[in-house]
């Protein structure tokens, strides 16, 4: 069978990038970092190509790092396996909402 | 290391011979499709702006339009004006004729209407290509070459395979003494502090966090959260979730080498090299026209999701970095980096083959894109209302 893969870019991310088609509910995947180590993990949604899961637990309120930076803030409790993307995870950045709610 | 290019007589050298049908005002551009259908070896630039407009931006549009016609990969320019538009069709073409290219003017007021102004703009037109069409490309040094670069319509395999190549394009020009501009001044959002050490001093680096400011604050006096307009619909179906995910994608394309300082919108490159920021927003019509204002004689663009659109004196290398993205969309998109993504080539390896493509391309090589004359939706972009 095909291995279903996921990349890590950073070590200090916790999510990787889905590089496959047909993720479902309960797929295992391997997740691969740069320097080749790699852990497999169960995903627990659907997960679309191109989209990130979750490869450690991420508490709400806690920062989503990807290529070893900020791209968010967990908008909920996130488990490892978990879907990661504008439903769990908020934008820092932009935020006219945010700002218009603090007048 | 040497390219062939026309060298022009203020001695910039292009990868196109173009003659230049340029519009002073959206009102004109009928008139000047119907100069660009007629006359071969013309392109023109349908924008949208030039009057009715506060005067900073109708001085951007003048501006704007005398960078494109002075771009190396256009011979000679007709302006096409209607006669009452808010720009400056007068410092238009005395600026375009200083850097020694022929220059005519076609007025439609003056000329009697629509049907005369075509038929005088089709005989200018026609003289103009005549006279450039015999000019030869000659040996250069590729020390010459102004690269653009831009990610469009990108999903999370720009970030990781087709910005990674260009970046890997970007290092090897600078290092080779050209120049090399990259912009989208939204998408450096959350990226702005590893650009801004990259800058070559701390003024280059303070500057590149104002227009980063400058922009967010634009977004934010909206009152709404920004994700919809950046990222794009198609951005997040492709998995960005964030518009700081989509900067740190974005800027691996700008490669490693120090930032030397940031252009203005309009503004030419003169004698600068190395990598340059140019201050624009993310948008294609927008973004390019601003690239070509720099005289880049090319641009290398990279996609995910599938963007197909050129410029029409520029033309513009698509890489892809989705590997089904690149089977479904192969007549539009150049270079398949989606082979980073499936493992079965390097990012070095797919960098070489884009440099190599980049100087078939500045020899006179066609892009998918020209060959498909997908490049007639472009604008300049404005700062203030349309009033």
């Amino acid at each position: 069978m095909e291995l279903k893969l996921g990349l890590k870019v950073h070590e200090a991310d916790n999510v990787a990038t889905i590089f496959a088609e047909g993720i479902l509910k309960g797929t295992q995947v391997q997740i691969r970092d740069k320097s080749g180590n790699t852990q497999m993990l169960t995903v627990l949604n659907d997960i679309p190509y191109g989209h990130k899961v979750a490869v450690i637990a991420i508490n709400k309120g806690e920062l989503i790092n990807k290529y070893g930076e900020e791209i968010g803030i967990a908008s909920k409790d996130i488990t490892p396996g978990e879907h990661v993307h504008v439903h769990n995870l908020d934008s820092m950045r932009g935020r006219g909402d945010l700002e218009r709610s603090k007048q | 290391m040497k390219f062939k290019g026309y060298v022009r007589p203020n001695g910039k050298v292009g990868s196109r011979n173009l003659v230049a049908v340029i519009p002073s005002v959206v009102c004109a551009n009928d008139v000047a499709q119907a100069i660009v259908r007629q006359v071969q070896g013309t392109i023109g630039y349908f924008h949208h702006q030039g009057c009715c407009q506060l005067p900073p931006d109708l001085k951007r549009v003048t501006d704007a339009l005398i960078s494109l016609g002075s771009s190396p990969n256009v011979g000679a320019a007709l302006v096409v004006s209607l006669g009452c538009e808010g720009t400056d069709h007068a410092r238009l073409v005395k600026e375009i004729a200083a850097t020694g290219k022929p220059v005519e003017i076609i007025r439609i007021q003056q000329l009697g209407g629509t049907s005369r102004a075509i038929q005088a703009g089709i005989d200018a037109a026609q003289a103009l290509v005549m006279k450039i069409s015999g000019l030869q490309r000659e040996e250069t040094d590729i020390s010459n070459v102004v690269m653009s670069i831009k990610c469009g319509g990108s999903d999370a395999t720009s970030g990781m395979a087709s910005n990674c190549a260009i970046g890997y394009v970007s290092d090897k020009f600078v290092d080779l003494g050209a120049t090399v501009i990259f912009g989208e001044t939204t998408e450096f959002i959350g990226a702005e502090h590893i650009l801004a050490r990259r800058a070559v001093t701390p003024e280059v680096g303070k500057k590149i966090i104002d227009i980063v400011n400058q922009m967010e604050a634009r977004a934010l006096s909206i009152g709404c959260d920004m994700r919809q307009g950046q990222p794009t619909p198609g951005n997040i179906a492709g998995g960005l979730s964030s518009i700081e995910e989509k900067s740190l994608g974005a800027i691996a394309k700008s490669g490693t080498r120090p930032i030397q300082g940031v252009l203005d919108y309009t503004d030419m490159i003169t004698t600068q090299k190395g990598l340059w920021i140019k201050d624009t927003p993310g948008r294609e019509p927008e973004i390019l026209t601003g690239m070509a204002c720099t005289g880049a004689q090319f641009m290398m663009f990279s996609t995910g999701r599938g963007a197909p659109q050129g410029f029409p004196s520029m033309p513009v290398i698509k890489i892809c970095g989705n590997p089904l993205t690149y089977e479904n969309m192969k007549y539009d998109m150049d270079l398949n980096a989606g082979l980073i993504i499936t493992g079965k080539k390097s990012i070095e390896e797919v960098g070489e083959e884009a440099f190599a493509m980049a100087l078939r391309v500045l020899n006179g090589e066609m892009t998918k894109n020209e060959a498909l004359q997908y490049y007639g939706s472009i604008d300049i972009h404005m700062l203030g209302p349309v009033i």
